[in-house]
């Protein structure tokens, strides 16, 4: 599915959570984006690390999934509004009963999933729940 | 712009079609449309074929040639385009067919939608939905199609209460609507505990809110409304024909709960067609998961949002209900070729329309709305249909 490039090229996004930001409105973005959908040509984009910590807007525990995937089944993905206000899509490690809406969770660096059999591996950010004290 | 009409419509059978190759569907729905409108092949003049992925499901690009040669067509020379907007396909097809016979640049044009999806197997056949959508920032990240509708489910469930029940109604309510379409794959009766009874793909999805994989073909044909009474005694006229898009990736919309190319998709529609949403008679809409529908039943304006799924437990988008809905079976239990379904929808207006939909007839039809949309909402195309 993925080639060696294609995860070379998203290494920073993947590895660090490398977003960016429009300095004109204050939009985050993750995946970095080149273009502010508000402003267009009137925004600035500069690279942004993000803080990697956010809470989760809505869940599900996949039970069934293509081979290709390489997931270990169930696991469970959730979209997460990170602290500065865009959204992704991540697997959540954690007991599938302890997620709901609105837990607070923050991204750990984690194998994603590998090529083939004996392919190269790939690793990203996955997210973990932040325990509540 | 000219006023446009549909003058025939065709289908193939909807399932596992083992015998049949892609080029033998696509060539049988488009002959069944035109024998349909009562042309001969040879005054066709444009044909548009929507299609999602030909080139990982059989291994064949270029198929707008393939499919105008085999359909006896080559020395006539027409503009023959393959169009992909995931599974909303179909309905771009018909969406460009319609610019181009409204424009006046042609006269009779062909919109069609196939797709063959059980020469591969099923497992890769799934990895190929998944690339209806992100598959850089959502499928590597382990999303599933039924994944991405679940995360919407769970998300209307708790901001409106919308339960599991509800949407397996959707399941069982579709099932019983394509027990009387001879063309589709599942003509049986589904209960509403066998879905709530059937396994969890993605929670709380179970595999019975799924439609499902198969090959099939549908065609339309369509012409100047000025000129339509010259094929057929009861032409039906498209009223309105728009695309909409969003974000790619579901969570870089504005709501989950909402799909916003419907919603403006919608809202278009109507304003070229001069009507309100009441004034629907009935209306095939995109249920890939039961879920889909009762957003989709919302942002229609059909219900209040937040309301589809009560609505559709107590039967009002039932055949005789306030607003019947998926007359067809819909995707559930037609079966859901990608690039086919945006036509099939088409079809099954213009049968209810023209009053020849048989024991699923939904009285007294007249206008009649198609919705059909790509990955989880990154396009939406609807269509408004009317026999006057
Ligand atoms: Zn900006």
């Amino acid at each position: 599915m993925a080639s060696t490039a294609k995860f070379w090229r998203e290494q920073a996004a993947r590895y660090n959570l490398e977003g960016t930001r429009c300095l004109t409105c204050g939009s985050f973005f993750f995946p970095p984006r080149a273009i502010c959908p508000r402003c267009r040509r009137k925004g600035e984009i500069v690279p942004y690390r993000f803080k990697g910590t956010g809470e989760v807007i809505t869940y599900t525990t996949v039970h069934q999934a293509p081979r290709n995937l390489n997931r270990q089944i169930p696991y469970t993905l959730a979209i997460i509004r990170l602290d500065e206000g865009t959204q992704l899509l991540s697997e959540v490690i954690c007991d599938p009963e302890e997620i709901h809406t609105g837990m607070r969770v923050r991204a750990v660096f984690r194998k994603l999933g590998e090529e083939g059999e004996r392919g190269i591996i790939y690793y990203g950010t996955k997210f973990v729940p932040i325990l509540q004290t | 712009m000219r006023k446009v009409a549909i003058i025939g419509i065709g289908n193939t059978p909807f399932g596992e079609l083992w015998d049949r190759s892609f080029r033998d569907i696509a060539v049988e729905a488009g002959v069944k449309a035109i024998e349909d409108a009562g042309i001969s092949g040879d005054e066709v003049e444009a044909l548009y074929g929507g299609n999602m992925s030909a080139g990982r499901f059989v291994e064949q690009e270029h198929i707008g040639a393939l499919i105008a040669d085999y359909s006896g067509l080559a020395e006539l020379h027409i503009p023959a385009t393959r169009v992909e907007a995931a599974c909303a396909s179909g309905g771009l097809a018909l969406h460009l067919a319609f610019l181009a016979v409204a424009s006046g640049w042609y006269d009779i044009v062909i919109a069609a939608g196939v797709e063959k999806m059980t020469d591969v197997s099923e497992d890769v056949a799934n990895d190929l939905l998944v690339s209806s959508v992100d598959r850089e920032w959502e499928a590597i990240c382990g999303a599933t199609l039924p994944a991405l509708f679940a995360q919407m489910a769970r998300a209307h469930m708790q901001k409106y209460g919308t339960t599991e029940e509800q949407m397996a109604k959707v399941a069982a309510k579709n099932h019983a609507n394509a027990v009387h379409n001879p063309i589709a794959q599942y003509r049986r009766q589904l209960s509403i505990d066998a879905v709530l009874a059937s396994p969890i793909v993605a929670d709380p999805l179970h595999m019975l809110d799924c439609s499902s994989i198969a090959d099939g073909a549908s065609a339309v044909v369509l012409c100047p409304a000025e000129d339509a009474r010259r094929y057929t005694d009861s032409p039906i006229y498209v009223k309105a024909s728009v695309q909409a898009s969003d974000s790619i990736a579901l969570h870089d919309r504005r709501e989950i709960t909402t799909m916003d190319a419907t919603v403006f998709a919608a809202r278009e529609a109507y304003k070229r067609a001069s009507i309100e949403p009441s004034q629907i008679s009935v209306a095939e809409v995109h249920d890939s998961y039961t879920i889909a529908e009762i957003m989709a039943i919302e942002d229609l304006g059909f219900f209040d949002k937040g309301k589809g799924g009560v609505a559709t437990l107590e039967g009002e988008t039932e055949i005789g209900g306030k607003i019947p809905i998926n007359p067809s079976g819909g995707l559930k239990a037609c079966g859901h070729p990608l690039g086919a379904t945006g036509i099939r929808q088409v079809t099954e207006i213009v049968t209810q329309l023209r009053g020849e939909a048989g024991k699923r007839q939904v009285p007294d039809a007249s206008t009649g709305l198609t919705h059909n949309i790509g990955g989880t909402g990154g396009t939406a195309i609807v269509h408004i249909l009317s026999t006057t």
